[in-house]
């Protein structure tokens, strides 16, 4: 099958609903094209959002109900195999013509069982900054067993500033995340201890470093400067950490109920194939470039191709959304000559 | 006969253990002054020191110390501050460093 129209938006994430809803309110034909069944991408796997505490679901709903109004066509369960600035071809042998491209494929999620010293998958209450958040969902956070953590430790930079993981770069929004989750944590279980392992902690937005005073002072969480070592289990499904307390000088052990891994963001695959189809140029992470960091972000080296959101660096929600409307009127200015 | 002293002996473990310490009167000193746990560790304190120019005095490292259990010797130490006040003036978190010294001497006693 063949399709034409102005603009292909891979990605179905907020990036990519956003920045088709924009091309369709302005008047130009559209196509979202997902490669899951549903719409909304990371999203919808976070509870609530930092620093506001703002419900995933409600962003979500709400570009959803926009999308609605807007006249975007949604393949979804399609996987892009091939994609240029005016043809994009799906798994299923649809080709789609088109004038401009907006990609919007966001990142992967780092896998933490690379980093074996912490025993995710082998030790039962190592679990992931995003295993929390489905237990947030849930509205009870328990070990294994069953029972409330008394003592937690939430591990910063897992997958992140660590060359051993071919990740040098800084995922920019565990840092923030950690915080909020440890206040979710004090939230829910007032009784337990929280103990933020960090390296720098880096509040780089509006209202995150009040979030983190927040933190220290009313909710009585530790922050302790250094990364974790290793982990060990200990009998009853308890871990044993060590770290060294850079601020003291001195290694650190200590014995928790769960420790959570905040994993950081990779550069999917699937940007090198893109690359080497079109020409499009990588940073050293594996995320692609922009043409050009303060001027035309959403541009990159090949005319025609745009960039909304975590396609090109780790982002917030709130960026990557701003970033659509950008990249979307630069299509369209593209596309109108 | 007298044991021979070869100038050996065993080292203590340098390890802070969490779980042997006991947080009681670190958690006391917090509730009573929740703004010492906003210390961003900068060193400002310490670097403006009267006292740590001329000893190894370090304010910052010591009420770390106190906040993980490791009271050992901190009174002493602590007994080295004069109250100038000039790390009050420096700390970028407006934490009041003097009640810090005060406070700390006062609940931990010469431990």
């Amino acid at each position: 099958m063949i399709m034409q129209t102005d603009v292909v938006v891979v990605g179905g994430g907020v990036a990519g609903i956003k920045a088709a809803c924009e091309l369709c309110q302005a008047g130009s034909k559209c196509v979202l094209v997902e490669r899951d069944s549903v719409l909304g991408g990371k999203l919808r796997g976070w509870h609530k959002l930092f620093p506001s505490f703002t419900s995933s679901s409600d962003v979500i709903e709400e570009l959803l109900n926009e999308l609605k109004q807007s006249n975007v066509e949604c393949l979804l369960g399609s996987e892009v195999v091939y994609i240029s600035s005016t043809l994009c071809r799906l798994a299923s042998g649809t080709e789609i013509q088109c004038r401009a491209v907006i990609l919007a494929t966001g990142y992967n999620l780092f896998d933490a069982r690379i980093k074996e010293e912490y025993g995710y998958g082998i030790y039962d209450n190592v679990i992931t900054s995003v295993d929390l958040e489905r237990m947030f969902h849930t509205g009870t956070i328990s070990t294994l067993s069953g029972a409330a953590p008394e003592k937690v430790a939430i591990l910063h930079c897992v997958g992140s500033r660590d060359e051993k993981v071919c990740q040098r770069h800084c995922s920019k929004v565990c840092c923030i995340t950690a915080v909020k989750q440890a206040i979710e944590i004090k939230k829910m279980l007032p009784n337990s201890e929280v103990f933020n392992f960090y390296m720098d902690m880096r509040m780089f937005g509006p209202g995150y470093e009040e979030l983190y005073l927040t933190a220290q002072k009313q909710y009585n969480v530790h922050f302790i400067r250094g990364r974790i070592s290793e982990a060990a289990q200990l009998p009853k499904g308890r871990l044993q950490i060590k770290a060294e307390d850079t601020l003291t000088a001195r290694p650190l052990i200590m014995s928790v109920d769960m420790l959570v891994l905040m994993v950081g963001m990779k550069a999917p695959k699937q940007n090198a194939l893109f690359a080497l189809a079109t020409g499009l140029e990588l940073q050293p992470s594996g995320f692609i470039s922009s043409k050009d960091l303060f001027l035309e972000a959403v541009l990159t080296s090949v005319p025609g191709i745009f960039v909304a959101g975590t396609v090109t660096a780790p982002k917030t929600i709130g960026e990557s959304i701003s970033e659509a409307t950008m990249a979307s009127r630069a299509a369209l200015k593209f596309i109108e000559g | 006969m007298a044991v021979k002293n070869f100038g050996f002996s065993i080292s203590r473990p340098r390890t802070i253990d969490m779980d042997k310490n006991n947080l009681r009167k670190s958690n006391e000193i917090l509730r009573e002054l929740p703004e010492l746990q906003a210390c961003i560790g900068c060193g400002s304190c310490t670097a403006s020191c009267s006292a740590g120019l001329l000893t190894q005095f370090n304010f910052r490292k010591m009420h770390t110390l106190v906040r993980r259990g490791e009271y050992e010797g901190v009174y002493k130490e602590l007994s080295k501050c004069m109250l100038c006040g000039k790390c009050r003036m420096v700390c970028p978190r407006n934490i009041n460093t003097r009640k810090v010294v005060l406070l700390i001497k006062r609940t931990l006693g010469d431990f």
